[in-house]
């Protein structure tokens, strides 16, 4: 689980190279902004996207968790093992949650 | 406050280590309410024609939140691509590929910001 921390982080990383994209995308006007969001709003493009929505609720969730550890909570290994199964429980629930509240 | 060159050339050496650390929880604890809000922003930023976003980011509130977000992001970015590096890069290839990095990282962020401006003011 904790390599999946590090994999995220970095995937995360690229992700913000997409972000920063798209700030280029709107500074450069209507043209360039439309030549983004068609490479984006394509299948391969929300494909890309989803699975940056959930490294980054995995990511955000294990982050908490490793914050808790830092403090010295929940250090038990039932503990460790049920936080980790929720971690990845909430951040797959909330990307789908999160792309169908998009959709509507 | 380190120097730009003091943070360009310090390759995370053992005496830097607790200062990494803070750094890294600190800027950790600032991404949970930023993203959330990112997510949320994003997510309900309507049709995502070039009108919506471009009144979304030219938003005083979503701007200065935006710049607040990339700040912080780039930084613990940055703060988690060092330590991947000095895990898997040695010598002198590391020198060379954690600068290299942190270039990457000020170009990111002034281009970042130039956009912004350009957007809310251009």
């Amino acid at each position: 689980m904790s390599i999946l921390h590090r994999m995220t982080g970095v995937a995360l990383s690229a992700g913000s190279l997409l972000f920063i994209g798209w700030l280029v995308a709107i500074a450069s006007g209507e043209r360039a902004y439309e030549l983004f969001t068609s490479v984006v709003g394509s299948i391969l493009g929300k494909l890309v996207i989803a699975g940056f929505v959930f490294a980054l609720y995995y990511h955000l969730a294990n982050g908490i968790r490793h914050l808790f550890w830092d403090a010295g909570k929940g250090f038990e290994m039932q503990q460790a093992r049920r936080s980790g199964w929720a971690v990845v429980l909430v951040s797959a629930a909330a990307t789908v949650g999160t792309w169908y509240a998009t959709l509507i | 406050m380190k120097s730009l060159k003091t943070w360009l050339l310090s390759l995370g050496d053992e005496s830097e280590g607790t200062e990494h650390w803070w750094h890294q929880r600190l800027s950790a604890v600032a991404m949970i309410p930023l993203t959330l809000w990112f997510i949320f922003a994003i997510a309900t930023l309507g049709d995502y024609s070039y009108p919506s976003a471009h009144a979304f980011v030219s938003s005083p509130i979503n701007a200065i939140l935006l710049l607040v977000f990339i700040g912080t992001l780039l930084s613990h970015s940055a703060l988690g691509t060092q330590v991947v590096i000095e895990d898997y890069v040695r010598g002198k290839s590391k020198v060379v590929t954690m600068i290299l990095t942190r270039v990457a990282y000020m170009v990111l962020g002034a281009v970042a910001v130039f956009c912004l401006l350009r957007i809310l003011f251009g």
